[in-house]
């Protein structure tokens, strides 16, 4: 007899090797999450100057250059800095975003006077050293100079460096200066394309879906259809987007970076999940109910429209957003049809040049800024956010509208 | 018959599925050489009561269980007993064949195999065939040993798995309705070999055809709902029983 | 006029016509009772659709047809320019100029008689158009309410029409198949023009960047592609070397040993892990993974250790299809009949025994079939290794060196400003094109495989 403890102590391994397994599969996702959020969530916060703002004549916006008045009342807190590297180290603290700002502030006040302290956004570099992210070693930061930490510091010492909510991050669009990028333009771009998908493939795929499992007679054709669909499930979605490229763009015409194309694109990519998704929730509604009807006298089609497909509906429905869900994340083929441009403009319609928000997240990775580090998993934080709440609206939807019979 | 000799003694044994319990304080005794059989309608726990034996119900999640089985005077939910070598003492045969989807040397070889039982190839093939044998196969099938188990009859494939059971050499076989899933003709070879394998073994067999219980063993317990009615001789259950519920069912009433 | 408010006309018609012949059928069957043999919204409906039908065919008819002609009389005026391509620059100068107000004149002295030309032909075509189409659509209104009466099959008719529509949904997929085949092919024989077929697939030196000048030295660039294919599989490899193991035993540890209640929280995490869009892979790998394997190589003083090592990118591309092997490969294992489980278990086997002897060859080749999709998918996945592999084409098995796959070359070859005709750019065709085959061989043996082991235990 073999030992009985020796094949004991083998069955404890194997068990420990599965075990291992799941909690590796586990604790990788809890990893990759955790590094994102607590990477992206100090993006939320952007870092703040206080200045004090002295205008003591009736303020004509229209007669004063923001620009230059900013930086006078600067000259004004700080008038020990006399040279113009000393100013410029100076103004180098704040974001051009501090013009508009500013701008913002003196219509405000038209025809009013100022006098008080008022923040302005920091540049990314200060935004990264308030944070912590970047350290002082020696006497400068990251990127941080020490002629601009010594003025940073006197800042500080009067508590006027206050982080404030990065209303920039959700309400902007891309900018090349970190602490001015926003993701709402990338947003507007992922909306209409999500859009021109879900109007192509989601009656295109539930059309076909009905005739492949209730019309379509078992021959040559309806089995080539069927294998195709397997098959286009399967294939990277790097081919659609040169699909896309090679029919929209080149062949159509149609304008490159538009989220139409990328709509298009993304759609017939989707198409395969949602047949699949669509079949499989008809092929579950009872032939009983579907045979009652013809038995009352209702025509094929009719049973079809009234009885199957809206009992079918909730498992549509549910593959459906759950192919969307994959479509959002895409990134490749957008890269193939061109949405991969710097956009500063929010997308007034599916037309318009954009980009989308998973491209964002790879332009926003490529680049060389620290400060873009925490804004790409802010923006990442976002996405996940959203995926997250439509994968639990599909199971919702599966949950609460499915019959049980 | 020499004196019965107890094998199996169950005291009290209650079983629950969550919070369904399944079985009433079942108080059985099994003898050895003998054939057991267990009948009463379906849902009973005539099936429960036989994976208690051998332990199989600890593959369900859900399933509790109190009470004793003892087995030779060792308990078979000590802690100290090993469900693994408890096994090798028992064999099982399953309501619907289950031939593993090898050949049909490797299915009656698995068994050894796995215990280590034979030192070389010539004594595993030795107890291949005897085993093939035993169990009335060895002369249908001895041109395709090394066949898919799979290719057989259901009849064939009923007793390959009893010649699976019988390698490892068990002191109990436990029948889980072995021949609901076969044709009369095939019934009658497992009810022959059922009568052979008694000389050896001793046999629980869970059935639902009285006949059968009436053919093939020395002793019945008829169970219903979950609770042991009435247990003794076949002859004395069938000609005589002392509780209502079992003629009731003997006599068709309860079906 | 224009285009938009000749389609809203016939739609506006097409309603019409369906209330109209809607209401007579009601008429109809009000004085025959129910004699009538469909209902009158079939009746409108089907109506409807004869009304617009005609109009719209002929649209889509017409559009094509005077593309090509107003194409081809432009080519007159410009035809002194002999070289096509140019001649076409100049044509679509023209149509620009007219169409959108931004466009600048080009410099031809046919170039302002042929957008007046140009113009009065259009605005003459958008008249006949209108007027044709809407006749049209009139005369369709007028013969569909004629067809109505009380023994008219509208229903039949209207039910023949949709189901012909969902007919031909069905076969859009193929379509698309089709599409991708042609649009790949093309390009790819356009390819092979310049680059011979030997060259591409068994070249061993890949450098697809064109000098600026034309006179330039080895201006052609070099498009062996073993070094991509190399790359791409030597990723793959590692990719499937750390979701093999970890996707295969959780499969087995879900389906053999979990209790219920470990399998519903931990079959939904690890699912969790395929629906995080790879682009946040991607990062994680540049973020996370990268900096972690270049200590651990400072650590173990690996010589050489690239910071785009296929080592990296191919862990990362591993954890993205951890949950493709677990749950196909899970829903293998618990396909196999619980019967054999059990058997196995009453001879007095172990569990693991009776996993590895029983359970896995029972379910092999649905694990195989896994293993084989996965292979496919880890093949074309495109962010996670254009963000953490490299461009640089190296001919190496090192796990610790740069290479790159197919699919960060096709990524690199058509993102940025390019001429679309180049050698540079038609390779990323190519290589799709191997890509797409690829992947197609791999989907569809597994597909079979999953298919006929499915079967076995129906």
């Amino acid at each position: 007899m073999n030992n009985i403890l020796s094949r004991n102590n083998a069955e404890k391994r194997f068990k420990v090797y599965g075990f291992l397994a799941v909690s590796t599969a586990i604790v990788l996702l809890g990893i990759l999450l955790f590094k994102i959020f607590s990477t992206g969530i100090s993006a939320f916060n952007q870092s703040y100057i206080g200045v004090k703002i002295e205008i003591n004549n009736s303020i004509n916006s229209s007669e004063i250059d923001p620009r230059t008045e900013l930086r006078q009342q600067l000259r004004n807190m700080f008038p020990e800095l006399t040279t113009r590297a000393e100013k410029r180290t100076l103004y180098s603290l704040f974001s051009t975003g501090a013009t508009y700002e500013f701008e913002d502030l003196l219509k405000a006040n038209e025809g009013k006077t100022i006098n008080g302290y008022y923040y302005f956004l920091a540049s990314d570099d200060v935004d990264m050293y308030v944070k912590g992210t970047v350290k002082r070693e020696g006497d400068s930061a990251g990127r941080l100079m020490s002629g601009q930490l010594k003025i940073l510091d006197q800042f500080e010492e009067q508590n006027l460096v206050e982080l404030h909510i990065n209303k920039y991050l959700l309400a902007g669009a891309d900018s090349r200066e970190p602490e001015m990028a926003g993701i709402k333009g990338a947003i507007y771009g992922t909306f209409y394309a999500i859009l021109i998908a879900f109007i192509t493939s989601f009656p295109l795929g539930v059309l076909t879906a009905i005739y492949l499992e209730k019309l379509a007679k078992k021959n040559r054709l309806s089995d080539i259809i069927e294998t195709n669909i397997n098959n286009l499930a399967a294939v990277p979605s790097i081919v659609f987007g040169l699909l896309g490229l090679a029919i929209f763009l080149n062949f159509f015409d149609l304008p490159r970076s538009a989220p139409l194309v990328g709509g298009l694109t993304l759609g017939l990519m989707t198409l395969p999940t949602i047949v699949i998704a669509a079949r499989s929730a008809i092929k579950s509604v009872p032939p009983s109910i579907e045979e009652a009807a013809i038995g009352l006298g209702s025509s094929k089609v009719q049973t079809i429209f009234n009885f199957t497909l809206p009992l079918a509906m909730p498992g549509i429905l549910t593959g459906t957003i759950i192919g969307i869900a994959q479509a959002i994340g895409e990134t490749a083929p957008l890269l193939m049809i061109g949405m991969v441009a710097f956009v500063v403009d929010i997308p007034g319609g599916p037309m318009d040049p954009a980009t989308a928000l998973p491209v964002q997240i790879y332009l926003w990775a490529d680049s060389p800024e620290r400060a873009f580090v925490e804004r790409t998993s802010a923006a990442i934080m976002v996405l996940l956010i959203f995926l997250f709440l439509l994968n639990i609206t599909a199971v919702y939807l599966r949950k609460k509208l499915e019959k049980k019979w | 018959m020499s004196i019965e000799e107890l094998k199996v003694s169950i005291k009290n044994l209650n079983v629950f599925y969550g919070e369904k319990q399944a079985l009433f304080g079942i108080n059985l005794n099994i003898y050895a050489n003998e054939v057991t059989s267990l009948i009463g309608p379906s849902g009973c726990g005539k099936s429960t009561l036989i994976k208690c034996i051998n332990r199989m119900n600890d593959l369900v999640d859900i399933c509790r269980y109190n009470g004793q089985i003892m087995i030779d005077g060792e308990d078979v939910n000590d802690p100290s007993t090993d469900p693994v070598s408890l096994r090798t003492r028992i064999g099982m045969v399953f309501q619907k064949p289950n031939p593993f989807p090898k050949s049909l040397y490797d299915n009656v070889a698995y068994g050894p195999r796995l215990h280590g039982m034979t030192n070389s190839k010539e004594d595993l093939d030795e107890l291949v065939i005897t085993s093939l044998q035993k169990a009335g196969l060895f002369n249908e099938v001895k041109d395709r040993l090394f066949e898919p188990g799979t290719g057989l009859s259901g009849g064939q494939q009923q007793r390959l798995c009893i010649a699976r059971a019988l390698a490892v050499n068990p002191e109990i076989i436990l029948m889980d309705e072995p021949c609901s899933a076969l044709d009369p003709i095939a019934t009658a070879k497992i009810e022959e070999l059922i009568e052979e394998l008694k000389e050896k073994y001793t046999i629980v067999i869970v059935t639902h055809s009285m006949q059968q219980a009436a053919r093939v063993s020395n002793r019945t317990a008829y169970m219903h709902m979950g609770e042991l009615i009435e247990s003794g001789l076949t002859k004395t259950i069938f000609s005589n029983p002392e509780h209502i519920k079992t003629q009731d069912y003997i006599t068709g009433r309860i079906g | 006029m224009s285009i938009e408010f000749i389609l809203l006309t016939i739609i506006g018609l097409s309603a019409y016509s369906f209330y109209i012949s809607k209401k007579k059928a009601a008429a109809i069957s009000a004085i025959n009772g129910a004699e009538i043999h469909s209902q009158p919204n079939y009746h409108g409906m089907y109506a409807a659709f004869l009304t617009i039908s005609p109009a719209l065919v002929l649209l889509i008819v017409w559009s094509f047809i005077e593309d090509t002609i107003i194409t081809m009389r432009l080519r007159d005026y410009f035809s002194d320019i002999t070289e096509p391509s140019i001649a076409n620059f100049y044509i679509e100068g023209v149509i620009n100029f007219v169409d959108d107000v931004n466009s600048k004149a080009m410099d031809h002295v046919n170039f302002f008689t042929a957008t007046e030309y140009y113009k009065s032909t259009m605005h003459l075509n958008l008249l006949l158009k209108s007027i044709v189409l809407v006749m049209l659509t009139i005369i369709a209104l007028r013969y569909s309410f004629k067809l109505i009466s009380a023994d008219f099959k509208a229903r039949d008719l209207f039910e023949d029409v949709v189901i012909k529509v969902m007919n031909i949904a069905s076969i859009f997929a193929i379509f698309i198949t089709i599409g991708i085949v042609l649009s790949l092919l093309f390009e790819t024989l356009r390819f092979f023009e310049s680059v011979p077929v030997q060259d591409f697939l068994f070249g061993t030196h890949w450098s697809p960047q064109m000098s600026i000048r034309e006179d330039q030295v080895g201006s052609s660039g070099s498009f062996g592609a073993v070094p991509v294919f190399t790359g791409t599989i030597l990723i793959s490899i590692i990719a499937m070397s750390v979701a093999g193991p970890i996707g295969l035993f959780s499969a087995i540890y879900l389906s053999q040993y979990a209790s219920n209640r470990v399998r519903s929280f931990a079959k939904p995490i690890i699912e969790v892990l395929a629906g995080i869009p790879t682009v946040v892979y991607g990062f994680f790998a540049v973020i996370t993974v990268g900096p972690f394997f270049r200590e651990m190589g400072i650590f173990f003083d690996i010589e050489g250790f690239s910071s785009e090592s296929a080592l990296i990118a191919g862990s990362v591309l591993g954890i993205m299809i951890i949950p493709f092997i677990a749950s196909l490969t899970d829903d293998a294992l618990s396909a196999v009949p619980r019967s054999l489980k059990e058997g196995s278990l009453a001879m007095g086997a172990t569990l693991s025994e009776t996993t590895t002897r029983v359970i896995i060859p029972a379910s092999f080749h649905g694990i195989v079939g896994s293993f084989l999709l996965a292979f496919s998918r880890a093949i074309g996945e495109t962010m996670i290794v254009v963000m953490a592999a490299g461009f640089a084409a190296n001919l190496t098995a090192n796990p610790f060196d740069a290479v790159t796959t197919v699919t960060v070359q096709i990524v690199g070859l058509l993102t940025g400003d390019q001429e679309f005709d180049s050698a540079k750019t038609l390779s990323a065709f190519a290589l799709a094109f191997v890509l797409f085959f690829l992947t197609l061989i791999l989907n569809v043996i597994s597909l079979s495989i999953v298919k006929k082991y499915r079967e076995q235990y129906e």
